[in-house]
């Protein structure tokens, strides 16, 4: 049974001039017949559906519809057209260090945004202790919120979505998060949970991270799906052309003929730099013994900044 | 917590010294009969106003997960409820000092607390609703509680108006709670079985618009954001 289905979900968003108008304003408009609403479809038509440990992997240039869809996904919004089916218990990240109080202390936002997600204050007593020693805390735990750094911020809300062992994990964006050692910690942890059979959605600009971590993958562009499969090394590799290129495929073939494209790039990438390096090191040997080894010389002293 | 209590107190003096002089005259018990008005109007404008921003000044919270939207509401009548509690003890030393009789009949003041608390989340719910979408609601609110003060005959009795015209006051759901109050506190008696429907009935009224207002635009809020 599917744990996430998404059928043709369309979201639309309103745009125009009704916001942070007053009613004052809004009545004059009506009458004057100047009231404007327009339709946004920030996505259109997206469908796919993820088992029971999948890791999806979402990618698309900004203003792809990836977060909307996020929304869609956890529930805080509706798809306008659709349908869109969740069984099991959500943590979202969405924007990380946003949704906490920041004059409260770090202990009582944990527990805020546990209680947030839908766990009881026992649920959190427990998992209190491991949270903040995972975000490497200890010492803040009275310090209210204002007062930490952004990264610890990120590594809180990490720590909280990751500990409290939802069914579903949405990551938009998250695992950049911390200084180098603490990305290490969550790419860790996150193969852990993954391995648990948590099943997960990745937005990522990293494809690094997406060809890692990810079984399935959806590829959005201007909010519309692009394509859905399970063949990340493919996508990823079109996606990369797609970035070069600029030119979107359209229907499977094509995105085949722009991953082969990419691999043809690539291999030839390869062979132009083994040519040039065959040339230099040819260079070197018709140059003679003394030559070569006044060059090497002078390459070391080069590469070590002399 | 302090000014919690003082503020009304003080309230309190401002109009016992501006209409004492005229209105004590011809009231019994003045003092009791205007803290009455004055605890239960302070009540409703402290819920109601503190009620509207608290959907707004969340956004940031319910845009980025989701939970229902009703409990910043929730959250924010449950405080000024307190405040009422507070002043409420104030209220009852003021009684006893007064030298009115304390009577079985004080438990029946539980019933108009109720209906004003329903009263007030209904309030609550419509305006945070109004407030996420026309922002100037507020100025308009504000205008609004003043006609209200004015209407719920806080410092004076209603029979300085012809005896047609104070039906309108039972139109005004604050004027009826503050009446049963004083039925109940200065005249030491049971209110009619009318006075009770119609304290519950306009409690349920609001409370059920607002939440049929939340139900059908629980999605809607975040365009407006």
């Amino acid at each position: 049974m599917a744990i996430i289905k998404a059928d043709k979900v369309s979201i639309c968003y309103m745009t125009g001039d009704f916001k942070d108008i007053g009613i004052k304003e809004y009545v004059m408009r009506r009458l004057k017949g100047n009231y404007h609403v327009k339709q946004f479809w920030a996505d259109k038509d997206i469908s796919f559906s993820l088992e029971k440990g999948d890791m999806l992997g979402i990618i698309g240039t900004n203003g792809a519809g990836k977060s909307t869809l996020l929304k869609a996904v956890s529930g805080v919004m509706v798809p306008t057209s659709g349908k869109m089916e969740i069984h099991g218990s959500i943590a979202a990240l969405l924007e990380l260090a946003s949704g906490f109080d920041q004059d409260l202390t770090v202990r009582e936002n944990t527990y805020l945004r546990g209680a947030m997600l839908g766990y009881t204050r026992k649920f959190m007593d427990e998992k209190y202790e491991d949270i903040i020693a995972f975000a490497e805390l200890d010492d803040f735990q009275e310090r209210p919120f204002k007062h930490l750094s952004s990264g610890m911020k990120s590594r809180l809300a990490f720590s909280i979505a990751c500990l409290v062992n939802p069914d579903i994990l949405i990551l938009d964006e998250v695992l950049s998060v911390g200084d180098g050692a603490f990305r290490k910690k969550s790419g860790d942890k996150m193969r852990q949970i993954l391995a648990s059979g948590v099943t997960g959605i990745l937005v990522s600009h990293s494809l690094g991270q997406v060809r890692e971590l990810c079984n399935k993958i959806l590829w959005l562009d201007h909010g519309k799906q692009v394509g859905f499969g399970s063949d990340v090394k493919l996508f990823c590799d079109a996606y990369e052309e797609f970035l070069i290129s600029k030119k979107l495929p359209s229907g499977s073939t094509l995105i085949k003929e722009m991953a082969d494209k990419y691999r043809e790039r690539k291999r030839k990438e390869a062979e132009e730099k083994k040519k040039t390096e065959a040339a230099r090191l040819l260079d070197i040997l018709k140059a003679g013994p003394k030559e070569a080894a006044r060059k090497a010389a002078e390459e070391y002293l080069k590469e070590n900044g002399k | 917590m302090g000014w919690s209590i003082l503020s009304p107190l003080l309230t309190l003096l401002v109009l016992q010294i501006v209409f004492g002089f005229y209105f004590g005259q011809s009231i019994p018990h003045y003092t009791i009969y205007l803290f009455c008005g004055n605890l239960i109007f302070a009540y409703y404008r402290e819920s109601t106003t503190g009620g509207m921003n608290s959907l707004m000044s969340n956004a940031s919270i319910f845009s980025k997960i989701n939970v229902p939207k009703y409990l910043f509401l929730f959250s924010k009548n449950v405080s000024s409820l307190i405040n009422f509690g507070l002043t409420m003890l104030i209220f009852f030393a003021f009684v006893f000092f007064d030298g009115l009789p304390f009577t079985w009949k004080f438990i029946f003041l539980l019933y108009p607390v109720a209906c004003l608390v329903v009263f007030n989340l209904g309030m609550g719910l419509i305006l945070s609703a109004l407030f996420v979408f026309f922002r100037d609601i507020s100025y308009l609110y504000n205008v609004f509680t003043m006609l209200l003060m004015y209407a719920s005959a806080i410092f004076y009795d209603i029979s300085i108006v012809p005896d047609k015209l104070q039906i309108i006051f039972y139109l005004n759901p604050i004027y009826c709670c503050i009446a049963y109050f004083r039925t109940i506190v200065i005249s030491g008696e049971v209110p009619s079985l009318e006075m009770h429907l119609l304290c519950m009935g306009y409690a349920l009224l609001a409370f059920l618009v607002g939440c049929y207002i939340y139900k059908a635009n629980n999605h809607k809020f975040l365009y407006y954001i």
